[in-house]
């Protein structure tokens, strides 16, 4: 390609990598406006006190998470019966559980591997989405045929039926439970990414970098996905949250992280033994853990959202 | 309409057999074997090649799956060694339940989550559609069984109000005998939906109302109640009828974990049961089901939607 048909369709990357000065889209030679609504996205956002809050509370939990058991020293491992089920006390502010271990050095170490895994299953099941739905949506005909059945099958199959089954078989790992939530979560995200694709190809951008003779795999990973990447932070930050949900709820029901390690879910299962005992400290602290963390990833996922709406009003 | 149809039926011949190939593959993931996993770890290899042979284990990959896919179409879902008992069986002494109680739950979280979702449109930014947005965020963001740890916490250990346990009946007929202790695994799946419903509704709803035939609607002085029944109700219905359609496999989680907080003797319980104590036969026979209701369930939306609007039946 030449360097003067390469600079022809510089100025949409550039405008969507770099942000422009302010003001409406300015002309560019060929009569399409440079997109300078990425540089609003921050601000946008920043006007989002919901967002602002849900982002706040991740840094937060993952501080505590991670630093709080440097400083707040207590033995996960070791069961110790003379301390089971002690309410709040001094030197431990949430009291202990059922096996003497202190309920609040539990949640942080139970909160290490829940946002560990979260992170870590949305980026790789949206790695894997996007791959596979810009492909699908720009490839069409039979290969998008095929491609969109394989998910359509994947969805067919709720993913707690699998993860159950599979954990009934295998011994959960990190690693394991990675890999499997990542196979059971790309498909939303595959979906999403098609059928932005689908109606980015049709546009006259992408036609003329294809006319151009950009080779496919140029107008996928230079224009299809950086165009459609909006919608696809919006739905990783998504991943996080039902990744957390999905994989309590798998720890709730025993298949979870195998003891040793402590779990939110396992915590709370383990807990509602003692409700009609009215040990609160082993049920609300987990419960309330698991969702708090859902809602500061929602609410972030939400506001961000929001600020990609905004850039596309302004344009 | 009928190559809609047509196509339409396809897909979902096709995305049924990839689900029944899934399940198989699953099954042959299994450790050891299944002669294993059912006789035992003490099994000598003579009874094993017998067992193997006895269950056509013994032949080609493509020759079981071919037999597995026989025995499906003749509506046998397999053989429980361990409960001594037909998968077939099982299922129809027990979908009766779920089907009572997922879709009172569904119907209950339709009639709610609609109009809820029209008034917030319409009040849009207004006191009830905060309060509701946010209670429906708040659902939302809560895995469904601590959900079911507060509503019995609630009502049922606090205020005596309900059993926190569902009938335990095994047929039909005594599940109903006593509704009130249908109570609380109704309403949680109900809480769960609706708060997934309003939302599309809501969204729907809004896009709907930004249209231009309803402003043509009120400009022509229709009755406000007329062009909210006629034009939006009705358009909006559209849409959330194929998200109805393609939440059933978040419908069936959500039944799976309410059986399994309410010991509901259904489907949800039987599969997590047999999980427990590697009842494999079992575990498949309702992944396959599961994936043939979730697949009628998206077929079915798809349908109703080309019946709802004309734009799909005469492309």
């Amino acid at each position: 390609m030449s360097d003067a048909l390469r600079a022809a369709d510089r100025p949409r990357v550039r405008g969507l990598s770099r942000p422009e000065p302010s003001g409406p889209g300015r002309p560019v030679p060929g009569g399409r406006a440079a997109r300078p609504g990425w540089s609003r996205v921050p601000r946008a956002f920043a006007g989002h006190r919901l967002g602002l809050a849900g982002l706040a509370l991740i840094a937060f939990l993952t501080l505590c998470c991670f630093a709080g058991p440097l400083v707040y020293h207590t033995d996960q491992v070791h069961a110790n019966i003379q301390l089971t089920n002690l309410p709040p006390g001094p030197g431990r502010p949430l009291g202990t559980d059922g096996n003497g271990f202190d309920v609040l050095g539990r949640l942080l170490v139970g909160g290490q591997s829940t946002l560990e895994i979260g992170f870590a299953v949305a980026l790789l099941a949206t790695a894997l989405g996007v791959v596979w739905g810009a492909i699908s949506g720009f490839a069409g005909g039979l290969a998008d045929a095929v491609m969109m059945r394989v998910v359509d099958i994947a969805l067919a199959i709720p993913a707690i039926f699998v993860l159950i089954f599979l954990s009934s078989v295998l011994r959960p790992t990190i690693g394991l439970l990675v890999l499997v939530l990542s196979l059971l979560s790309w498909l939303g995200p595959a979906r999403l990414v098609r059928g932005e694709t689908l109606t980015l190809r049709t546009r006259e951008f992408i036609e003329a970098v294809s006319v151009m003779g950009g080779r496919r795999l140029r107008v996928v990973a230079r224009h299809l996905i950086p165009n459609a990447s909006g919608v696809i932070v919006v739905s990783a930050t998504f991943q996080v949250a039902d990744a957390i949900i999905l994989l309590a709820t798998l720890s709730f029901l025993g298949f979870g992280l195998p003891p040793p390690a402590a779990t939110w879910g396992g915590m709370l299962s383990q807990g509602t033994t003692f409700l009609l005992d009215g040990y609160w400290w082993e049920v609300y602290p987990a419960g309330f853990a698991i969702m708090l963390t859902v809602i500061a990833f929602n609410l972030v996922a939400d506001a961000l959202a929001a600020s990609l709406d905004a850039r596309h009003r302004q344009q | 309409m009928t190559g809609f149809v047509l196509r339409r039926l396809g897909q979902a011949v096709i995305v049924v057999l990839g689900v029944t190939l899934v399940t198989f593959l699953l099954e042959h993931l299994i450790p050891g074997s299944l002669a294993h996993a059912i006789l035992g770890a003490r099994a000598s290899p003579g009874e094993i090649a017998a067992f193997n042979r006895a269950n056509g284990l013994d032949h080609p990959l493509a020759e079981q799956y071919a037999a597995f896919i026989g025995r499906l179409a003749a509506g046998d879902l397999g053989y429980s060694y361990r409960l001594n008992q037909s998968v077939d069986s099982l299922v129809l002494h027990q979908l009766p339940n779920d089907l009572v109680l997922v879709g009172a739950a569904l119907a209950l979280a339709l009639l709610i989550a609609v109009p809820l979702g029209m008034a917030q449109a319409v009040h849009r930014n207004r006191a009830i559609d905060h309060v509701a947005t946010s209670a429906a965020f708040a659902l939302y963001s809560m895995p469904s069984y601590w959900l079911a740890l507060l509503l019995i916490a609630g009502l049922s250990i606090g205020l005596h109000a309900f059993p926190a346990e569902a009938p335990q009946a095994a047929a039909i007929g005594g599940l109903l005998a006593s509704p009130r202790a249908l109570v609380l695994p109704a309403a949680t799946l109900t809480l769960v939906n609706v708060a997934l419903f309003s939302r599309y509704m809501r969204a729907a709803a809004i896009a709907t109302l930004a249209e231009d035939y309803v402003r043509v609607a009120r400009a022509k002085g229709l009755p406000a109640r007329l062009v909210l029944s006629r034009h939006v109700l009705r358009n909006s219905l559209i849409s959330v009828t194929t998200l109805v359609g393609l939440s059933f496999p978040a419908v069936l989680t959500s039944g799976l974990i309410v059986e399994y907080v309410y010991n509901v003797p259904g489907l949800g319980l039987t599969y997590y049961t047999a999980a427990v104590n590697a009842d494999y036969p079992v575990e498949l026979g309702i992944t396959v089901l599961v994936g043939v209701i979730t697949v009628l369930g998206n077929l079915s939306a798809d349908l109703a939607y080309a019946v709802l609007d004309p734009r799909i039946r005469y492309e």
